[in-house]
């Protein structure tokens, strides 16, 4: 079976042609052809994915369940390793990294779950020192950031609650506050509105947004359509159904970025995929300017 | 790194298996206990040694029908010996008066004994210990008013040879326990690390640094080592004060077998708590390496 993404996969021919370490855009998270074979499973989780996300971007993965999101995920932040293809974040090559850089690497990443991962038997506050003390900050530094990220994320005037008195939403703002506490260059989001109501969720989306605005690279998997649909933003969608035909393909919401400004906006189309995309494109739930190439 | 906080997990972590805890502290206790044991042993046959092997001598016995020609007869050939340092006498009534005084702390033994069981001996010391048959060749007992060339080196072999045996039972015992002791440890702290998997999986995700994050378990176990290390020092203290102390005082006084003074014990309780502090924390450490993914 083929997988790939093809936009980018297309791209990189005309971006290496520029000579290599010439990067036109600042580039965050890069992947080469990047197999996940896990021991237990004959299928791989994820199959010779290729991709790029630039800094600042605010990017949609999507796919069904067990198609290699959380893989994707894992494999950013070092939590695994691939068994083939070469990842980088922020310039750093991670297969080659040695395990005392993972922290270091981590500490530019955020993340948030599905299930929050809060610890419940501290205070709201506490639960976001918590991720500036086990690296170390200064209680000073602490003392005047939590309460501004809480601000930030719409919970002032509740950080001395516990997790356990708070509802879905307000737990997931928390663990946003959190993640996003130390300021990191990308924040990961695995199913952040997976237990929550469509209203609420609408809240945590603009929260991801304001924070994409600042500067953050957001990468959000989701198998929420709706969310997709009207947030109009870059799609990568991994498929991992065990058949050639539906290989991966990624899309390009047109509002992610200036199509002009971006040649990987510019639709490709790629015989190999072709039909499948043609089907895909064609299917209601896609944003428009969702191109599959 | 923040001390405080580091700490307060360590207590957290204590407090939260507190039954583990107790478990692994007494275990190290004990095995530590034996060991400190083990090595007052061994440095009690070391002084022993020092003592008696000093003073070691060769007894000829003499028979009680022994002529005064005989006696002179074998001073003589003493004085002449180029094996014999120096030698002694000891008539029935020394040697009478000798036992009274070694065994004062039995009397009933002594009460028992008639004054003139004991025989008349030459207490020889040899230029070389064990140089021992010559000595006894040239004796031949039953002989020229001789009853018995009796070897004490022989005597003190045996009595070593069973303290060696004690120390090496003890410390077989300790060896075991200390076994037991870093598999309970081991256990503890995977209850303890799967315990605080949530606060450990979100030190990791922010990048906590392994040390942090590994830290206040290798700190709990060598906590609770040191804890064991200390319930083991008391325990050698006590047994000086109430066992070494009280029981032994009799031997002790006679010179028969040494005592134990309190730089020993300082000595081996520094030796055993250190032990426990690292036997544990590495003990932590090899656990969170080889069964937990911090």
């Amino acid at each position: 079976m083929t997988q790939r993404e093809n936009e980018s996969h297309m791209m990189r021919g005309e971006r290496t042609g520029s000579g290599p370490g010439q990067v036109p855009w600042p580039l965050v998270i890069e992947l080469q052809h990047v197999t996940k074979l896990y021991p237990a499973s004959g299928r791989p989780a994820l199959d010779d994915v290729s991709t790029e996300i630039d800094k600042g971007e605010f990017v949609f993965l999507i796919g069904s369940s067990g198609s290699g999101k959380s893989t994707f995920l894992r494999l950013l932040l070092k939590e695994d390793t691939p068994t083939s293809g070469t990842i980088s974040v922020n310039g750093k090559v991670l297969n080659t990294m040695s395990k005392w850089q993972v922290p270091k690497l981590r500490r530019t990443m955020g993340c948030v779950f599905q299930d929050f991962r809060l610890l419940r038997d501290r205070t709201v506050a506490q639960n976001v020192a918590f991720a500036l003390e086990v690296i170390n900050k200064p209680q000073r530094t602490i003392k005047r950031v939590v309460p501004e990220v809480l601000e930030m994320v719409g919970l002032e005037g509740k950080a001395h609650r516990l997790p356990g008195e708070l509802s879905g939403g307000e737990q997931q703002r928390v663990a946003i506050a959190r993640a996003f506490v130390n300021r990191p260059l990308v924040l990961l989001a695995d199913e952040p509105t997976g237990n929550l109501d469509p209203e609420t969720s609408e809240g945590i989306m603009l929260l991801l947004e304001r924070i994409n605005r600042t500067g953050t690279t957001v990468i959000m998997a989701t198998h929420d359509y709706h969310i997709v649909d009207s947030m109009r933003r870059r799609v990568i969608e991994l498929n991992g159904e065990p058949s050639p035909a539906t290989s991966r393909v990624a899309c390009t919401g047109s509002a992610a970025r200036p199509a002009a400004a971006d040649p990987r906006a510019v639709p490709q189309l790629n015989s190999t995929t072709g039909n499948q995309c043609a089907s895909i494109s064609s299917s209601p739930r896609w944003p428009p300017g969702c191109v599959a190439t | 790194m923040r001390v405080n906080f580091v700490l307060s997990e360590v207590a957290t972590g204590l407090r939260r298996n507190l039954t583990m805890t107790v478990a692994m502290i007494l275990t190290t206790a004990i095995s530590l206990g034996l060991m400190g044991t083990g090595l007052l042993i061994a440095s009690m046959i070391n002084e022993m040694k020092g003592i008696y092997y000093d003073k070691v001598q060769v007894s000829i016995f003499l028979a009680d029908e022994v002529t005064d020609e005989q006696r002179a007869a074998i001073e003589a050939e003493l004085e002449s010996s180029p094996e014999v340092r120096s030698f002694l006498y000891e008539s029935k009534d020394e040697a009478y008066e000798r036992f009274q005084q070694q065994f004062s702390q039995q009397p009933e033994l002594v009460e028992n004994t008639p004054a003139d069981a004991l025989p008349e001996s030459f207490r020889v010391e040899l230029v070389n210990p064990e140089r021992y048959a010559v000595i006894a060749a040239e004796f031949p007992n039953g002989e020229n008013g001789v009853d018995k060339v009796a070897d004490e080196g022989d005597f003190l072999d045996r009595l070593f040879g069973l303290l060696n045996g004690a120390r090496n039972a003890t410390i077989a015992v300790a060896v075991v326990q200390a076994l037991a002791a870093l598999l309970l440890i081991s256990n503890t702290i995977q209850l303890a690390a799967f315990n605080r998997r949530n606060e450990t999986n979100i030190m990791r995700l922010v990048g906590a640094s392994r040390w942090y994050t590994q830290l206040p378990f290798i700190l709990e176990a060598a906590l609770a080592g040191l804890v064991g290390g200390l319930l083991a020092v008391g325990g050698l203290v006590l047994t000086k004060v109430l066992f070494v102390d009280e029981t032994l005082a009799g031997p002790i006084k006679a010179g028969i077998i040494t005592g134990i003074d309190w730089g020993q014990i300082a000595w081996t309780g520094g030796i055993i708590t250190a032990a426990g502090v690292a036997l544990a924390g590495v003990a932590a450490y090899v656990t969170l390496r080889l069964y937990v993914r911090l």
